[in-house]
């Protein structure tokens, strides 16, 4: 409930971070989700990512498009400009608000209502293109703010609350973006926090398209039996190929789980992503590998999770465009106009 | 031989070039254009092309005109017939007394030609391929062999095309002089074999001056660049392709770093009109000028974007290059047909400014100021070109930038201003002009950060659906209206010699047409006060015009009289004494289409009325 001001005094010992933020500078408005909503605990996970790396919250845009998922921008970094757009529209934004300032982290939040249906296409381009940013699906598999309409990724044959089993196949966002070449490609489950911190990190770390799939179920509209974005169904068919730590210079993130082969993960900007491998034999620089393993075992009905691709040399769309490294938003007419000179020169070759 | 006698006119008739799209004549024609303007003489060239790559008839009108008539005359005097597939129409437009000009390798029955012409056969195949046996160098070099042969039958300095072909081939002297022969080879041929030169005649004159020839999309363009927008989104569809493709030139040839070889601009060709519009609302947001370029059914595609400028205030520039709807309509044809789709665009209440140059050079200007304007005024400012400015080259006064401009970047609440503790509110109107401060993501650690968003808040960017808010931001953004009316262009007024209680109102690229018809009603005894609008809200002017005249036509190219409903609906005028003026065939309007609907009116109400009569 917005309109109720959250409490801006916290305890005197509040641990800070880095830069002397404490959590609570991460946070913003009230939710006004359900109790209880997949989404909220994503919130705080990226509140929790992004003080663990201590990024100054204002540096951080904040891109979303329509729908339950893209209110949650208002509930997470309150010092940082939001911007809920249109309807599927979010990639374009992001796309050009990234082109206007290559210096801020781009966040973009989506659903699979926003993404996977009316936004298909942008969610598709915007990968493709290769635009710096962490894209977040919130994924429940089903429209809330307009009580409980099949999405695109709900699964065929599984049932809607009102009984109606859906006959559509279901669009996995995951293996569709390692087909389009996202550089960074995971998925997690909202309720797993250990998992999803971690993996929130390292994309905001990562330079280039990354792209995570949160399942996140809708305790209101989906999270009956028959649903398969259910907490109970997702628990019982998680299957994570990998865990990960982020190292940023600093000590990593606590990472509560068993140990298993550990891998270390150059980014681009110098960070390590410590990968701690379930299934020996995943290799997360493989893209093709990636791609069969998600059909195998989405054949079995298992959803995977964990890091599935990341290309730790990525290049980003800045660099396709090859732009000047001052951000295109501060440069003024001394740089931009050729001026009257070059004008008449311009005139006397079309006489 | 003929029935009529010849026409006879020097620097002023029209050329009609009927050749089959693809076939490599834009060129040769355009040269042509050229080469009349070297001889101090202005011209008028039209390109009338189908939506096609290859294959279809294409034609390529020059309007050869010393007074300087700008506008489509109608008619042709001089046909160079090089489509059979247009043979028979071809044939039939040509004014009587006219002249056909055809490659007369092949026998023609007589049915297919007229008396009343005269007609010029040239074996151009022939000539071509003893010359020539490369079958691509055949076609290529037959349109410069035409091209010789008419700067005969005209009487053209040779000399004058030989320099535009040393200037477009320079660097490359075999095809230089490979196309220097060809021409020659067509020239001799018409001198040793035609009488030369004809009735119609280009005469050396001075009346070019320091113009240039330019499109009107590549003044849009550059007026981008110069205009300081450094993000470009954009998606093909003619005729408004070339704008970003001219962007692209003009940017690699003036933006890039002279030590890094780095870009100062970002050029994305999008998937669709709807990401285009996104990405210039998500750059312009984060503080960057940012522009799209496209036609009708873009818009449409982008409306709800535009009604998000609107609502959320944005800047935005949009140039529509217009071209004839609805849906797809005639894509390659001209027309003024989005003028109610751009100033309302969107659902629910909004309003938009709308910018209407006559030429390339304004063009160029208001494509520069649009960017000022959208950032001053935090929304959707549209260029509203059409395709007869936009991709048919211009005679027009020289582009001109004055040095000492800075950009108006609008209102924008730095760091520094918040640390002084002015008070922020996204949608706070702190001067009475409707216009808010923004703040730019990033600014600053702890104040000034919002969320923007397309659904209703307070002057503070909280989010609230109380009446009272949401009525209080929509009448704050007709304040902002209101204030761009003194910051748009100001329409102009030509008022005629004597007193007439007679106006007219016309737009963009019915300007030379209207100047002309104007010297045409006036030999007919007709006296029009003029006003070129130049721009959407209307300026007070407007008003002022429509009640200093009894009767004001409304000229425009589309066929509900959208500039006249416009202007009905937002100054509340009788619709009666607004008379509308419309072409919208898709064709360029004319000064004798114009002359003669007004022509016609004015006759009418010459008659004295009934009541009148009886009283």
């Amino acid at each position: 409930m917005t309109y109720i001001a959250k409490p801006k005094f916290h305890h005197p010992g509040l641990k800070k971070n880095e830069l002397g933020y404490t959590h609570r500078d991460y946070e913003g408005k009230i939710s006004t989700l359900c109790a209880g909503c997949g989404h909220d605990s994503i919130t705080a996970s990226i509140i929790e990512a992004c003080y663990e790396l201590s990024i100054e919250p204002h540096r951080v845009a904040k891109i979303s498009g329509i729908g339950c998922s893209s209110k949650t921008p208002d509930y997470f970094l309150g010092n940082s400009h939001g911007f809920n757009s249109v309807h599927g529209r979010m990639p374009s934004v992001l796309t050009g608000a990234n082109l206007a300032n290559r210096d801020l982290i781009y966040l973009g939040v989506s659903g699979d209502g926003d993404s996977a249906s009316i936004g298909f296409g942008q969610f598709a381009h915007s990968i493709r293109r290769g635009v710096n940013m962490t894209y977040i699906v919130e994924n429940n598999g089903v429209y809330g703010l307009t009580k409980g309409q099949f999405s695109a990724t709900a699964d065929r044959g599984s049932k809607s609350k009102k009984g109606v089993t859906n006959t559509d196949n279901a669009i996995d966002l995951v293996a569709i973006a390692l087909q389009l070449g996202a550089t960074f490609v995971a998925r997690s489950f909202s309720g797993d926090k250990t998992q999803l911190v971690p993996l929130i990190a390292a994309a905001i770390r990562h330079k280039g398209a990354s792209f995570i799939d949160v399942i996140s179920p809708c305790i209101a509209f989906n999270n009956h039996a028959g649903s398969t974005k259910s907490f109970d169904y997702v628990r019982e068919h998680n299957d994570a190929v990998n865990r990960l730590d982020v190292l940023v210079g600093r000590d990593p993130i606590a990472v509560d789980y068993a140990p298993g082969t550990v891998q270390m993960v150059e980014q681009h900007d110098g960070s390590k992503i410590a990968l701690r491998k379930i299934d020996a034999d995943y290799d997360p620089h493989d893209r093709l590998g990636a791609q069969t393993f998600l059909a195998r075992h989405a054949a079995k009905g298992q959803i995977v999770t964990g890091l599935l691709y990341v290309d730790p040399d990525a290049e980003d769309l800045h660099e396709h465009l090859n732009t000047v490294e001052a951000p295109l938003n501060t440069l003024e007419a001394d740089t931009l106009c050729p001026g009257s000179a070059a004008l008449d020169k311009f005139n006397a070759s079309l006489r | 031989m003929s029935d009529k006698k010849p026409l006879s006119s020097v620097n002023d008739f029209v050329v009609r070039f009927a050749n089959v799209n693809g076939s490599g004549s834009a060129s040769a024609n355009e040269m042509f254009a050229r080469a009349i303007l070297r001889h101090g003489v202005p011209v008028s060239p039209r390109n009338i092309f189908p939506s096609n790559i290859q294959g279809l008839p294409t034609w390529y009108e020059v309007r050869v005109t010393e007074d300087g008539h700008l506008g489509a005359r109608g008619g042709v005097d001089m046909m160079v017939a090089m489509n059979p597939q247009t043979w028979d129409k071809d044939v039939a437009g040509i004014e009587p007394g006219g002249y056909l000009f055809y490659d007369s390798t092949k026998p023609m029955p007589s049915t297919k030609f007229r008396d009343d012409i005269t007609v010029i056969g040239v074996p151009l195949t022939a000539i071509t391929n003893s010359t020539y046996t490369d079958p691509r160098q055949r076609q290529l070099f037959k349109n410069i062999i035409y091209l010789g042969a008419l700067s005969a039958l005209l009487d053209m300095d040779p000399k004058l095309i030989e320099q535009l072909i040393g200037e477009q081939y320079k660097g490359k002297e075999k095809l230089l002089s490979s196309n220097v022969h060809a021409l020659h080879l067509g020239r001799d041929w018409a001198l040793q074999n035609l009488k030369c030169p004809l009735g119609l005649r280009i005469k050396k004159s001075d009346k070019v001056g320091d113009r240039i020839f330019i499109e009107g999309n590549s003044a849009a363009a550059l007026g981008a660049v110069y205009g300081g927008a450094t993000v470009c989104a954009w998606y093909p569809i003619t005729p408004s392709s070339s704008v970003a493709e001219a962007f692209t030139a003009h940017c690699k040839k003036f933006r890039h770093d002279p030590e890094t070889g780095k870009a100062k601009y970002a050029i994305v060709q999008g998937e669709d009109e709807l990401a285009s519009i996104g990405i210039v609302i998500g750059a312009s947001w984060n503080g960057a000028r940012a522009f799209t370029a496209t036609s009708g059914p873009g818009i449409s595609l982008m409306t709800e974007f535009i009604g998000l400028s609107y609502f959320a205030e944005i800047p935005a520039v949009i140039m529509n290059i217009q071209r004839a709807g609805p849906s797809t309509g005639m894509p390659t044809r001209t027309q003024q047909c989005d003028i109610i789709a751009c100033a309302y665009a969107s659902h629910g209440d909004t309003k938009h400014v709308l910018l209407f140059p006559e030429d390339p050079a304004e063009a160029f200007e208001f494509a520069a100021a649009a960017f000022d304007l959208a950032e001053r005024l935090q929304t959707t400012i549209f260029l509203m070109l059409d395709l007869d400015i936009g991709m048919n080259h211009r005679l027009c006064r020289p582009l001109k930038w004055d040095d000492a401009k800075q950009y108006d970047r609008g209102k924008v609440m730095t760091a520094e201003m918040l640390d002084e503790g002015r008070d922020f509110g996204r949608y706070l109107d702190v001067d009475g002009d409707g216009i808010p401060y923004r703040t730019y993501p990033g600014t600053h650690p702890t104040k000034g950060s919002y969320f923007t968003r397309g659904t209703s808040r307070d002057r503070y960017a909280r989010y609230s659906e109380e009446g009272s808010v949401y009525a209080d931001n929509m009448q704050r953004l007709m304040r902002k209206f209101e204030t761009a009316q003194d910051m748009v262009p100001r329409p102009l007024q030509a008022n005629a010699e004597r007193q007439t209680k007679y106006g007219v109102i016309y737009f963009g690229s019915t300007s030379p047409a209207m100047d002309e018809a104007i010297g045409l009603l006036e030999t007919r005894g007709h006296q029009l006060d003029r006003l070129r609008i130049r721009a959407f809200p209307f300026h007070s002017s407007v008003a002022s015009f429509l009640a200093e005249h009894d009767f004001v036509y409304v000229v425009e190219q589309n066929r509900d009289s959208q500039l006249r409903q416009l202007i009905v609906n937002e100054n509340g005028i009788d619709p009666v004494r607004l008379v509308p003026i419309v072409h919208y065939d898709g064709t360029p309007i004319t000064a004798r289409f114009i002359a003669k609907a007004i022509g016609n009116h004015q006759d009418h109400l010459k008659v004295t009325p009934l009541r009148k009569a009886v009283s």
